[in-house]
């Protein structure tokens, strides 16, 4: 099982005992951004301070291995994913891979009629390129319905899926509720007709083993920040066929082969042709480090831990007769819950006076909104560094919750 | 601690529960004619309302809000409605200007505030501070409206 206090001294945030209210700071916000370790931290700064250059543009030795150190991202993501280094697009995060699928792939191809399904419990990134898509082809969004825990089933699928259905796209952890959507079985029923299956996995690919050649998915997303890298870079994963269809969503420098006066331009081949400009280096090579941290550390070890984290809580949670819980039988590290009779963004500014970070609102999923019936609520989600005693502190604050106006007067 | 009138943190407390839980202007006029409304929201909060305010002869005769507000918007918005309503524009302006100064820690004229000075601690949840002053902003730029409508 892994110790959370060895892996605290790997991350300064927490070596640096950062304070919050002058309180110890309890970060419970990794659904939203992680906490970076030192391994990623130095591989951003040697870019800047050893080794810039730019990649691809020019002849010398600081090029050159800026070029390998790219190329080795690639394949190490490749072995993270289970796919081909050139099936890895970097983009700036999952709103950029969801978009570039969404315009590249979904305007492209779709036409008037055509079905995109999407589920309700769905982030806004993965809602709102679809809008998009639907205005500008004519395409229709359906959602295919939840059941009574929020969860998305192949049962549900197959009652909504429709041979006009061609995209199918939705989050393999929903970001709110927290379920491990059944992506193998989805994808298998999406190809059935004919459609292709598009993964969010922003919230899902930070904790868990992914094998996309396993789940058979066509696209899958996710940014490097919530997985302990870099802001501003992030991977689009496409099977590379599928990547050649795709149109480019940017273009530009270091993206073609060839272009003349007259209009002829040539593309290069994927998954350059979608990274045209030049690119978030820093945040590639801090991306690697982050990957092979978590692969040193092992992802099932990583999805072992949380789910005991996620047990523990419910368990704490509701021992305090405070706390409705709404999720408390999904799988992923994720709580969401609301503080009895205490307005969830009043909770969450008392969870701040108490040096605790949750997020309140509506976690940019606010078609969820209507399925819980509330109109906001309390979010804790854990991560690896996450400690029992740190859900002990958010435990004992919700237990004295309907004291949240301490937040303004202690 | 600078207050016009006389209270204790719990009095503070108390005031903001009971302008939260049983708000005295929060809802929509029955009839419109008369009311300016401004809408209002927040990216960072759930707080969604409108602001409504009637004046004549340059006088506040009527101040409401309705929607969706946090503990923060919803009482501080109450206790302004609260707080305008009888007020000559040019005063009303002028107590809106020293909450706002109030909430952003600068000096302030704490004597015309009553009940509004419970707000005096929100600058230690800095997240909060747009609650406790949008519906004070919205009924701010309503009197210039009228102000200038005149």
């Amino acid at each position: 099982m892994i110790d959370p206090f060895k892996i605290r001294e790997d991350f300064p945030m927490y070596r640096n005992h950062v304070m919050m209210q002058k309180k110890p700071l309890v970060w419970l916000d990794n659904a939203s951004t992680t906490f970076k370790p030192d391994c990623v931290l130095k591989a951003v700064g040697d870019y800047y301070t050893l080794e810039t250059s730019n990649s691809h543009r020019g002849d010398y030795d600081l090029c050159y291995n800026i070029d390998q150190k790219i190329l080795e991202t690639r394949q190490d993501i490749g072995k993270f994913l289970n796919c081909d280094p050139t099936e890895v697009v970097f983009t700036s995060g999952t709103t950029a891979s969801l978009n570039l699928v969404a315009f590249g792939y979904g305007v492209k191809f779709l036409k008037k009629d055509d079905e995109i399904l999407l589920t309700q419990a769905e982030h806004a990134s993965n809602v709102l390129p679809w809008y998009k898509v639907s205005e500008m082809t004519g395409a229709k969004i359906k959602f295919i319905p939840l059941d009574k825990d929020g969860r998305l089933t192949v049962e549900n699928l197959r009652k909504t899926i429709t041979k006009k259905t061609k995209v199918v796209a939705v989050a393999q952890i929903t970001n709110v509720l927290g379920y491990i959507a059944p992506c193998k079985e989805l994808a298998k029923v999406t190809h059935e007709f004919g459609a292709i299956f598009v993964v969010d996995g922003a919230q899902s690919v930070p904790h868990m083993k992914i094998d996309v050649k396993d789940l058979g998915c066509d696209f899958l997303a996710f940014s490097g920040h919530k997985l302990c890298g870099p802001t501003g870079i992030g991977v689009l994963y496409g099977k590379f066929a599928l990547l050649e269809e795709t149109d480019p969503f940017m273009t530009g420098g270091g993206m073609n082969a060839k272009f003349d006066m007259c209009g002829d331009v040539a593309y290069l081949e994927p998954p350059l042709r979608f990274e045209a400009g030049t690119q978030n280096i820093e945040g590639i090579l801090g991306l690697d480090a982050a990957v092979k941290y978590l692969m040193a550390i092992g992802l099932d070890n990583i999805n072992d831990y949380e789910e005991m984290l996620k047990k523990y809580a419910v368990e704490q949670l509701e021992k305090t007769g405070n706390a409705i819980i709404y999720n408390a039988k999904s799988e992923a590290g994720i709580v969401t819950f609301n503080v009895k009779d205490v307005f969830a963004q009043d909770a969450a500014t008392y969870l701040n006076s108490r040096g605790i970070a949750c997020r309140s609102g509506q976690h940019c999923a606010k078609i969820l909104i209507s399925y819980l019936g509330v109109l906001a609520t309390v979010r804790a989600s854990f991560y690896f560094y996450t400690t029992k005693e740190d859900i002990d502190a958010l435990a004992d604050a919700v237990k004295h919750g309907k004291e949240f106006l301490d937040a303004y007067f202690n | 601690m600078p207050t016009s009138i006389e209270l204790t943190p719990e009095m503070m407390r108390e005031i903001i529960m009971d302008h939260y839980a049983s708000p005295r202007h929060k809802g929509k006029p029955s009839d419109l004619k008369g009311y300016l409304s401004i809408h209002t929201d927040s990216v960072n909060c759930i707080d969604d309302f409108e602001v409504y305010l009637k004046a004549e002869k340059g006088l506040v005769t009527d101040a409401k809000w309705d929607g969706i507000a946090c503990t923060i918007s919803s009482a501080s918005t109450d206790i302004l409605c609260d707080r305008v309503i009888g007020e000559k524009f040019a005063d009303a302006q002028y107590i809106i200007a020293q909450y706002l100064k109030m909430i952003n820690e600068k000096p302030y004229d704490a004597s015309v505030l009553d009940e509004a000075i419970v707000f005096l601690n929100t600058g230690k949840q800095a997240a909060r501070i747009h609650c406790a002053t949008m519906g004070w902003t919205a009924m701010q730029e309503l009197l210039e409206k009228e102000e200038k409508a005149k």
